[in-house]
């Protein structure tokens, strides 16, 4: 099974009602999957005429309160924003996958991480968050998938599971189990199901009165704040006696494992974190290992996009510095242990900018 | 003293934004009555547009929500595929429906969606102050068509209900207006047929378009804007049944 196809597998043991979806590689195969199982599962499968439509399916079917999800790839995501923004404003659950791909424009169809700033900074346009999980592994996909329905019905938002296309044509040996609702999820009072012995619900975004839409973005603020206190997620290897630490998710934090290994063979201490939330991002966990004579090397496949996160978090307290590769690269073992040893040359006779 | 007349429950007890002489009050109302006549309060959701009536879960005491722009038909896709039991509508104007929102309200048809569309036709874009839609007629002055509107190069009246009828996913759609009395009880007929289709599992979409007046941006008293319907809009907009697919068996 690939990591596609895992994912929609799990989709379905989380509970998922309806799947809203339109073809594009390198996604295909969740699509594919989900018209054949969801029926056999009696549930909801439609193939929109648009990226536009589906998110607004998932839209509608998220505002009755079912489990609902979409799935496609970076251009397709980036006609999603219309309809995130406003899953933001009214606050409705819903999961999106993006099984990224090189860009801008076109782009190609290989796998890359290009669409980080989008998925971590909102996207659409307004004031709001999504959480953002960035699974390394198939079988982290697999439980990416049903942490993303809890977190998306326990604080009424959109998680976004972030993965490319090497993690979504991958095959790899998991275990699937049945991940059925939390069971300390708040109820779903706010879903229209026709006014039936109460008073009528109402799903909206659109908040005209004087400073009535700056209570909901105060409100949002507190939320993204308890979430980011809460929800932040990331993985530490070998960063106490760290002489350089390096910081990358997804499919590149497997090339970094292994190169970081290396290193240490050789001689060089060197450790990795790997954020699995990019929002909220782990800057506590960034911050707390800044050392002034120890760099942070950056190894992702875009051109400087965590970079910035990671700088806002050692806020200059660490020289930082970037692998990156872009349009379907995908950096070795050997570039990264390359640029480890650049790196430290360079921090030794301190010329490294910060 | 015996009731003659009262307000239907399901219309709130509140006056509404619209201006002096909108459409949409009337087609609220018709709404809410067929909503109280066929006893579907408990189980129907509406769907407000991105335009003047998207505050119309002020006025409708029912389930609502308010959706982005030409976007109406994809959300109840969403809603009546996950509830089948429920009636969905969308209520959406000609800009929402008719330029913005064309390829969801197309493939909703197309796929057959069971759902009720309420099309409101004003020939123009009210809530942002009166610019030219897709259904504005040749000749009208409009915010950004100031010299009246030319086919050529902002093409024609766009027919939509004539484009959808000939759709198989399609199970009924009539043009109506709100231009008088008799011409107001029958659109109510329309909206009740239309939901009755939805109730009854008819395959296919039901659309009840109707010819609506907007005297503010059609600079016209009220009962000038009434008249202009029956005069001018009609002409381009033929009224009647298009088609009624469970009427031919």
């Amino acid at each position: 099974m690939c990591g596609n196809e895992a994912l929609a597998e799990a989709a379905i043991r989380a509970g998922l009602d309806a799947y809203f979806g339109y073809p594009i590689t390198p996604q295909n195969e969740i699509t594919a999957y989900l018209a054949k199982r969801m029926p056999e599962e009696g549930r909801v499968f439609v193939q929109s005429e648009s990226e536009l439509a589906a998110i607004n399916m998932v839209f509608g079917a998220a505002a009755t309160g079912k489990r609902t999800m979409t799935s496609s790839s970076s251009p397709g995501v980036s006609l999603m924003q219309e309809g995130l923004s406003y899953l933001a404003g009214a606050e409705l659950p819903s999961v999106v996958v993006n099984v990224m791909r090189g860009g801008p424009g076109l782009g190609n169809i290989a796998p890359a991480q290009a669409d980080y700033f989008q998925s971590t900074r909102g996207g659409g346009h307004g004031d709001y968050r999504t959480i953002v999980l960035a699974p390394s592994t198939v079988q982290e996909i697999v439980d990416s998938t049903g942490l993303a329905f809890d977190l998306a019905d326990m604080y009424r938002m959109t998680v976004l599971i972030l993965i490319d296309g090497i993690l979504g044509q991958m095959m790899e040996p998991i275990v699937m189990k049945d991940a059925p609702p939390r069971k300390d999820l708040p109820a779903k009072d706010w879903a229209l199901t026709g006014a039936r012995g109460r008073n009528q619900n109402i799903v909206r975004s659109l908040w005209l009165g004087e400073g009535v839409l700056e209570q909901l973005n105060e409100h949002l603020k507190q939320k993204y704040a308890e979430i980011t206190e809460k929800e932040t997620r990331c993985y530490c290897h070998q960063i106490e006696d760290a002489e350089i630490i390096l910081v990358s998710y997804g499919v590149c934090a497997r090339v970094v494992r292994s190169a970081v290994d290396k290193a240490r063979q050789n001689g060089i201490k060197a450790g990795w974190i790997r954020p699995f939330t990019l929002w909220p991002f782990p800057s506590k966990t960034i911050a707390e290992a800044a050392k002034p004579d120890v760099p942070f090397l950056v190894v992702e496949m875009s051109m400087g996009q965590m970079l910035e996160d990671v700088q806002l978090s050692l806020m200059g307290k660490a020289p930082t510095c970037l692998l990156g590769r872009a349009g379907g690269g995908v950096p070795t073992v050997e570039q990264v242990l390359k640029k480890i040893e650049q790196t430290l040359d360079k921090t030794n006779n301190s010329t490294l900018k910060t | 003293m015996k009731t003659v007349f009262s307000k239907t429950p399901t219309l709130k007890e509140c006056s509404t934004h619209y201006c002096p002489g909108c459409g949409h009050g009337i087609a609220h109302r018709l709404l809410a009555e067929v909503i109280d006549e066929l006893d579907i309060r408990d189980k129907t959701i509406g769907i407000a547009p991105v335009g003047c009536a998207v505050l119309a879960y002020e006025y409708l005491d029912i389930d609502m929500i308010e959706v982005a722009h030409g976007r109406a038909p994809a959300v109840a896709t969403g809603m009546k595929r996950t509830n089948p039991d429920k009636v969905i509508f969308s209520y959406q104007g000609d800009g929402d429906l008719a330029a913005i929102g064309t390829a969801e309200i197309m493939h909703a048809a197309h796929r057959g969606e069971r759902i009720t569309v309420i099309f409101i036709n004003n020939a123009i874009f009210g809530m942002t102050g009166g610019q030219m839609a897709p259904t504005t007629m040749l000749g009208q002055v409009t915010a950004t068509s100031p010299e009246g509107r030319q086919a050529d190069g902002t093409g024609y009246p766009m027919q939509i209900s004539e484009m959808l009828s000939i759709m198989p996913g399609v199970c009924y759609v009539e043009r109506c207006a709100i231009s008088g009395i008799a011409a107001i009880r029958n659109t109510k007929r329309a909206i009740k047929h239309a939901v009755e289709l939805q109730m009854t599992n008819q395959p296919g979409l039901s659309l009840v378009e109707i010819l609506s007046p907007c005297p503010t941006y059609w600079r016209m008293k009220p009962a000038n804007a009434m008249k202009w319907i029956e005069d001018e809009m009609v002409k381009v907009f033929p009224l009647g049944k298009i088609k009624d697919a469970a009427a031919k068996k």
